[in-house]
């Protein structure tokens, strides 16, 4: 029987020839990952690890990007925490403010994750790289301590799941309208345990950051990892970002998937999620009459520089909503600058949004545009759980950039369409 | 190895910004989070947890966020074990590296009310509600895990080894 891409990444880095769904394995590890939230608390665990050094400092980022600029004392210990730890170990990839992002826009950018590496991260978004024909996924900060530690993680290898994507996405549709149409086909426990593969030849009519985006939001359909075939455009990313080894894995011709989907990119429409799981998706279309008080435009899902010039594309020569309180959000310092080179900041400030340093910020309720009782967004983030983005009763619609950025402009629900573009 | 007590009760897809919100994430020490635990889903959860007590849900308990601040927050509440119908995957492997006893089973996850007081055998897998007298086997532990489980967690599995 043969394997899928996921399965054959994983035999690879456990030293097998061939490995089965269900099969308990250790693999090796090329890189891991903790943010400031989940760093401190993999900090201590691996204090409590017979073992002083990390296992190999090239190999460990910790990236300080949920609650920077520190919003209180105690996170700011949090980070001093973090920082020290990372200058004892002489963590190579530590990123300070100036030069940090938000994690899974920044590995990819800089070039610390490639095409066939296994990298676990204390981050549930660590399957974004998956775009990259990576095997990556989210642990909690233990996994991450005995993966600093040892270079190793267990997995119990999953079955996965083939989303056969066909045509190509019509103006105003994106990578995000993708994933959430997919996740409301199947659920938020519709990949539970599994690989969400995707595959067939619509893959080639997505961009990078698509793909990015995709993957990124496999574990809001309880995927273990979701993964996308290397082309000609992930190549093209790879050697534009990074100098890494990496190896093209290919799932064979007879894996067994559980089950396959079929998805035409062509009939797809802008989709938001309502409140409160990330499965409860309606196209804008059929959203009615939503208003609303903030939109945030940016994330680990969203705030690349293909979703900033779809944001200042709808956003050019118009202004908010009065009233409605635009978050802009770069997802890193390259992102950032970007965009004041190509003229985005100014379109953005002249529509009257406002622009954030890069920050997880407002997608965790954390700062920088946490919701009072009763508000509602429209989010290019990824959940919209109860009290996600600050208060219990406060409503999260998540949306792609071209959703937000129209929303932004009626102050309510909409997409470009409803503006003539 | 076993838990009894008694039930607090929930729905599908409890996921750890309710468990814990973020909100609380500049703490890193247990007794603090556990203060909060449960808090956006069940605000009097914490007044009415007692030592030994039993969460049971039913599926794809603790989705969403990574934070293990979600399975330390439920463990230093006091809660000897939680029973769901079934587990996000990371939430899963939290729990267990934390020492936190997780089973899944969706009959019991069915058919066990709020308040029963109910009692759990790991290493048969056998649930009991002792309320009603019902009982129900929950999927064991495969051989690995129950490893990892004996010593505690995960860090002392690897310091054993």
């Amino acid at each position: 029987m043969g394997m899928t891409m996921t399965q054959k990444i994983l035999a690879a880095h456990a030293g097998l020839d061939e490995v089965k769904a269900g099969q308990l394995i250790m693999a090796k590890l090329d890189m891991v990952l903790a943010n400031d939230i989940t760093g401190p608390v993999a900090i201590n665990e691996m204090k409590k690890i017979n073992k002083t050094e990390v296992f190999d400092k090239n190999k460990v980022a910790l990236v300080p990007d949920h609650f920077t600029p520190n919003k209180d004392i105690k996170s700011a210990n949090n980070c001093k925490y973090m920082r020290e730890f990372a200058y004892s170990q002489d963590i190579t990839n530590y990123f300070e403010i100036g030069e940090v992002g938000i994690e899974h826009a920044l590995l990819p950018e800089k070039g610390l994750v490639t095409a066939g590496d296994v990298i676990i991260g204390a981050d549930s978004h660590t399957c974004t790289y998956g775009a990259l024909g990576a095997f990556s996924t989210g642990v909690g900060s233990t996994d991450m301590a005995a993966g600093m530690a040892t270079g190793e993680a267990w997995f119990k290898v999953p079955s996965a799941i083939k989303f056969n994507l066909t045509g190509s996405l019509s103006p105003w549709v994106s990578g995000k309208d993708v994933i959430l149409h997919i996740i409301g086909l199947i659920g938020v426990d519709g990949a539970l345990y599994k690989s969400m593969e995707f595959t067939g030849e619509g893959v080639s009519s997505l961009t990078m950051d698509d793909r990015f985006t995709i993957a990124n939001m496999a574990i809001e359909a309880g995927a273990k990892n979701g993964i996308f075939p290397v082309d000609d455009k992930t190549l093209e990313y790879i050697k534009e970002h990074s100098t890494k080894e990496y190896k093209v894995f290919e799932a064979d011709a007879d894996a067994e998937y559980d089950e396959v989907y079929e998805i035409n990119l062509s009939e797809l429409k802008p989709t938001v999620a309502f409140p409160h799981l990330p499965e409860n998706t309606h196209t804008v279309e059929e959203s009615g009459d939503i208003e609303i008080d903030q939109v945030v435009i940016g994330s680990c899902t969203n705030g690349r520089i293909s979703d900033l010039r779809i944001a200042a594309k709808v956003l050019d020569g118009k202004k908010v909503k009065k009233g409605i309180r635009t978050i802009i959000i770069p997802a890193t310092q390259q992102i950032y600058l970007q965009a004041v080179k190509e003229g985005l900041m100014e379109i953005f400030i002249n529509a009257g949004a406002i622009v954030s340093a890069p920050t997880c910020g407002p997608c965790l309720g954390g700062h920088m545009g946490v919701l009072a009782s009763g508000e509602k967004a429209v989010s290019t983030t990824n959940r919209n759980f109860v009290g996600r983005m600050g208060a219990i009763d406060s409503e999260i619609y998540l949306a792609s950039p071209a959703v937000a950025a129209a929303s932004a402009i009626t102050g309510k629900i909409s997409e470009p369409k409803d503006l003539g573009m | 190895m076993k838990a009894n007590g008694k039930v607090h009760k929930y729905g599908d897809n409890v996921d750890t910004d309710v468990i814990i919100p973020a909100r609380y994430l500049n703490s890193t020490t247990p007794e603090e989070l556990a203060e909060h635990c449960m808090e956006d889903i069940d605000k009097d959860f914490v007044k009415n947890v007692n030592k030994g007590d039993i969460i049971v849900a039913n599926k794809n308990f603790g989705c969403g966020s990574s934070r293990e601040h979600a399975p330390i927050s439920i463990k230093a509440s006091g809660v000897s074990c939680v029973i769901a119908e079934t587990f996000a995957r990371i939430f899963y492997r939290n729990a267990i590296n934390i020492g936190l006893p997780i089973i899944e089973c969706p009959e019991a996850a069915k058919k066990i009310n709020a308040g029963d007081e109910v009692s759990v055998d790991f290493d048969s897998g056998l649930i009991t509600d002792v309320t009603t007298g019902e009982t129900f086997t929950g999927q064991a532990f495969p051989e690995f895990m129950q490893k990892i489980i004996k010593a505690e967690g995960l860090v002392n599995y690897i310091n054993n080894k």
